[in-house]
């Protein structure tokens, strides 16, 4: 293979910054005009945390495993049918309250790793600033709410052992 | 430009207009290039070089953005710092910009076009450029804070040592032009010829070309573009001499920064690029007073395309290179620069005996 013909570091330098010039000039800039166009995060963006009532038991592992303790939950005991006929009514736990603050959390995602009943997801959604602070409180409708952009969980490996 | 008024147009301006006349045509030899370099290179070339498309929002392609800059900066608090020695602290940047204005007076932008004809021009305005350092260090010392006394400093030690090289690679010019006048140096380059050819006159920057080099080199470091940033630089100094600065005076120095760059560009095209002049032959003229009037009008626009060239040479090295240490940009000055610059202008004098 020939030797390059040696550019002094200086020049190649020069090089580089004109040939970006260049590149952004005819193909565009690497960067997104983000009010006018959006940039779509990949699937397993962390954006924002959403919550599947129906699964949550109100066990408070999320709440107490959150380094922020941005999570408030809520709950009392009651009785539900019993699954079969004849059988004892159950106890369950309801859930009255489920408020994560997003001015505290850190979307650090220990508490949708530790839920042991699949309630918690994360959404790659992040469009959910708001003017004022108390507003970043998402009650358990809101968090609901965000279910419908969890994105499909991604297909197992081939050979992954499904428990 | 007054005396073209006088005599060609045949109308009469009395002394108090000519005098406002001057001061605006100052302002938009100052005002106009700063704000050219700050939009096109500034905002739009870095961004591009940064593969991003920089302020978009404010007009068309960012177009305002600059106004929008302006307003904002004259909104901000004049804020000084407690220990600070406040008067000085305050003429501070005003010092700076009266240096870039000083120098642009001058500038010749065309036969008639100029604000004045000094005989020694190039001294006076390597002389009044050094005035900036006095703002520069002023601001430092008065800022009573050790970011900005360091950067002071720094700056000092920078511009006194750029300013050698920068004087000695004039002097190869001068030498060569026979004057220090800077109307005649660019007579001097568009009526010479290269061995006997003078289709393109004589742009000293062929004969000149180490001496244009230590200019450009010197001027980046005037400015204290990187790589020659070492008086602001931000990394270690949080912005130099500027830190304590908001608001209007560190728009002062922001405008300074840029019309220096300017000014600086548009005296390298008189020295070594040929000024406002074409080649005189083109046209059949033979001395400065056979040129066409009309050239009043193309000369500035032929200086500001030479400025804009230069201006982005100097950002286009700005935005490509590392900083220099502090005792490599000394070195660099000291023991390179200079040397070279006194060996450029040895050889120029004995060509210009021999020939």
């Amino acid at each position: 293979m020939p030797e390059k013909p040696k550019v002094p570091g200086l020049f190649k330098g020069l090089g580089v910054t004109l040939g970006i010039l260049k590149d952004t000039v005819v193909d565009g800039a690497n960067t997104v005009q983000y009010p006018h166009e959006k940039e779509a995060p990949p699937v397993r963006a962390r954006g924002v945390i959403a919550l599947h009532e129906d699964n949550c038991t109100a066990c408070m592992l999320c709440a107490r495993s959150c380094p922020d303790w941005c999570i408030y939950i809520e709950g009392h005991k009651q009785l539900a049918p019993p699954r079969r006929a004849g059988g004892k009514p159950r106890q369950v736990n309801h859930l009255d309250r489920f408020d994560i603050d997003y001015a505290l959390c850190m979307y650090c995602g220990i508490c949708v790793e530790v839920c042991p009943f699949d309630a918690l997801f994360w959404s790659p959604e992040y469009e959910y600033s708001e003017p004022k602070i108390a507003d970043l409180l998402h009650d358990k409708e809101k968090l609901g709410e965000w279910m419908e952009t969890v994105p499909e969980a991604p297909e197992l490996e081939a050979g992954a052992q499904k428990k | 430009m007054m005396q073209l008024a006088v005599t060609q147009l045949g109308i009469e301006i009395p002394y108090w207009g000519q005098s406002l006349l001057r001061v605006l045509g100052g302002l938009v030899a100052v005002l106009l290039p700063a704000g050219t370099i700050v939009y096109l290179f500034l905002f739009k070339m870095m961004s591009f070089m940064q593969s991003r498309l920089g302020p978009m929002e404010a007009g068309p392609y960012g177009s305002l953005q600059l106004v929008a800059e302006v307003g904002k900066w004259m909104q901000k608090e004049d804020l000084a710092p407690e220990a600070a020695d406040k008067s000085i602290f305050k003429i501070a940047p005003l010092v700076v910009l009266l240096s870039t204005f000083l120098l642009v007076v001058v500038i010749p932008f065309g036969p008639d076009a100029l604000f004045t004809d000094f005989e020694v021009g190039i001294f006076y305005g390597l002389a009044v450029a050094s005035v900036s350092v006095l703002g520069i260090l002023i601001a430092g010392w008065a800022s009573a804070n050790k970011y900005s006394l360091l950067g002071g400093l720094r700056a000092a030690g920078q511009l006194i040592a750029y300013e050698l090289p920068m004087v000695l690679a004039t002097i190869g010019v001068v030498i060569q032009a026979g004057s220090m006048n800077l109307q005649n140096i660019v007579v001097a380059q568009n009526t010479g010829e290269i061995f006997g050819w003078g289709g393109i006159g004589n742009p000293y920057i062929f004969t000149q070309f180490i001496g244009f080099l230590i200019f450009m080199i010197a001027v980046q470091a005037e400015l204290t573009q990187a790589p020659f940033d070492m008086p602001i630089a931000e990394s270690e100094l949080v912005s130099g001499y500027m830190t304590e600065y908001s608001g209007f005076r560190f728009l002062i120095f922001f405008i300074a920064e840029f019309a220096t760059a300017g000014v600086f560009a548009l005296i390298a095209s008189v020295l070594f690029l040929g000024g406002w002049g074409i080649p005189f032959d083109w046209f059949g003229w033979t001395t400065i007073d056979s040129v066409d009037n009309w050239m009043n009008i193309v000369g500035p626009l032929i200086m500001f395309t030479k400025m804009l060239v230069l201006t982005f040479i100097i950002m286009w090295v700005r935005f490509s290179f590392p900083r220099f240490r502090e005792d490599q940009l000394q070195t660099f000055a000291w023991k390179v620069l200079i040397p070279l610059a006194l060996a450029n202008t040895a050889l120029t004098a004995i060509l210009k005996v021999v020939f």
